[in-house]
This record gives structure tokens, C-alpha cells and sequence, in this order.
């Protein structure tokens, strides 16, 4: 396959990744849906590191698979106090900040 | 031919599960389908010859990243089973920025000429080992560092009040 199949196919997911973080109410929902916009993201690398012949790629790649972990856990932290705090996760809920 | 055949059984497991990820009304099944995802990216990297990424994709994120989010669902999910509206109001909007983003990104594409795939090269684990102890021996040492302060994080948030 052409790498712009594999460009196309690693947009559409950060497109439909970026339809859910948009439209969830639920903040894990949301997370979901950042999940998949960085999986594009490695899609894409990866994809760029074999055409290229490039290492840098899949080292980058690796780096921010370990990030989104981390990512995930300190997010993951953050919902579950809001949710002891406001017992709610509900986005429109928490409008704490506004003005 | 089998990666043609892949690819897009691949793909179409990765839109289809994507899509469900957005789409599912009950947060526990879009867990479970974004692990399908996953799974499929992983797919996507041996496609590309890269079976060690597969392996960490196959480790950390459908193992790891998918327990902790069913372990924050059942934290946090007082309603798990009821039809509840998961979408907010701005569905259509939503609709529309995802769809021009999709398509700005595939003008730029369609501007790009083609690319030519080389042949695949030896050893690429000893290759990613080796870049990794020597030119990126730099971010391999804040990763752990981030790691160790991400894990610290969550530990300061989880602490009770005592």
C-alpha cells in the first residue's frame, strides 16, 4: 500500500477521535477520545519512519506511547478527585473556572 | 498481496471500532471497543515491519491503558447500565469540525507526490536499541523521569485526607 493509504486511514481516526472529544459528556469519554487522536498520531509516525527508512520514527513513537501512558494515569487521577469532589464527571458540569 | 488483504482488514477493523469508540452510548462498551482499536493500530505497525512497536502497543496500551480506564469507569460510573444521553449538544458541530479537519488533512495529502517504500533493512530491534542508548540517550532518561513524577501525581491525588 502507498503511505498516503496509510496517512489517510491515521487521519480519518484523529478525525472520528476529535468528533468524540468534542461531543462526549462524560470526561473518561473524553479521554477515550484523545486516545484515539494520538494513536493517529503513532499511525502516522510509524508510517513516515518505514517510507523514510528513519529510525527516528518508531523512537518517537516509543516515546509517546510511554507519555500518553503517563498521560492517561495522571487524567485518570484527575477524574476520579473531581468526581469525589462534585460527585459528577459530567464536562458541561464543571464549569468551576468560568468567569 | 497479504499486505494489501492486511491493510484493509486493518483498516476497516480501525474505522469500525473508532467509530464505535465516539458513537457507543454505554462508556463500558466503548472501553472494550477502543480496545479493538488498539489492537488494530497494531495491526497497522506490523504492516509496517515494525513488530517490536506491536508488542508495546499490544503491552502497554490494550493491556494497561485499558485496565485503567475500566478500573476509572467503575470508580466513577454511579449509572452504569441505565440509557443515559452521553453526547452533548454539539454533535453537529462536532460533526462538521471532524469532518473539515478530515479533510484538510487528506488536501494536503493529495498535493504530496508518492512515496517509494525501500527495502526492509535488517536487525530494526538492534537498530531502535542501539539509537536509543545513543543519540536519544537524553529523552530516554526524562521519560523516566516523567514517569516517576506521573506516578508521583497520581499518588498525591488518590492520597485521603488524613
Amino acid at each position: 500500500m502507498p503511505l498516503s493509504a496509510y496517512l489517510v486511514l491515521a487521519a480519518l481516526v484523529f478525525a472520528i477521535g476529535l468528533f468524540g472529544v468534542l461531543t462526549r459528556r462524560n470526561a473518561v469519554g473524553i479521554l477515550l477520545g484523545i486516545e484515539l487522536m494520538l494513536n493517529a498520531v503513532n499511525i502516522n509516525l510509524v508510517a513516515f519512519a518505514r517510507f523514510r527508512a528513519d529510525l527516528a520514527g518508531l523512537i518517537f513513537t516509543l516515546f509517546t506511547i510511554a507519555i500518553t501512558v503517563a498521560e492517561v494515569a495522571v487524567g485518570l487521577a484527575i477524574v476520579i478527585v473531581i468526581f469525589r469532589v462534585r460527585r459528577t464527571i459530567e464536562a458541561d458540569h464543571l464549569d468551576l473556572l468560568r468567569g | 498481496m497479504t499486505e494489501i488483504l492486511g491493510f484493509w482488514v486493518a483498516a476497516v477493523v480501525l474505522v469500525v471500532a473508532s467509530l464505535a469508540v465516539v458513537l457507543t452510548p454505554n462508556l463500558f462498551h466503548a472501553v472494550l471497543w477502543l480496545a479493538a482499536a488498539l489492537v488494530a493500530t497494531g495491526g497497522v505497525f506490523l504492516l509496517l515491519d515494525s513488530p517490536f512497536l506491536f508488542a508495546v502497543q499490544l503491552l502497554l496500551y490494550a493491556g494497561g491503558v485499558v485496565t485503567i480506564v475500566v478500573f476509572a469507569i467503575m470508580l466513577t460510573e454511579r449509572l452504569v447500565g441505565e440509557s443515559i444521553r452521553q453526547t452533548n449538544r454539539f454533535v453537529f458541530n462536532g460533526a462538521v469540525l471532524a469532518a473539515a479537519v478530515f479533510a484538510g488533512i487528506v488536501s494536503f495529502l493529495v498535493e504530496a507526490g508518492p512515496a517509494v517504500r525501500p527495502a526492509a533493512t535488517g536487525d530494526q530491534l538492534r537498530d531502535l536499541g542501539r539509537a536509543l542508548v545513543g543519540p536519544f540517550a537524553a529523552p530516554l532518561q526524562l521519560v523516566g523521569v516523567l514517569l516517576v513524577v506521573a506516578l508521583l501525581g497520581a499518588l498525591y491525588f488518590a492520597r485521603t485526607e488524613d
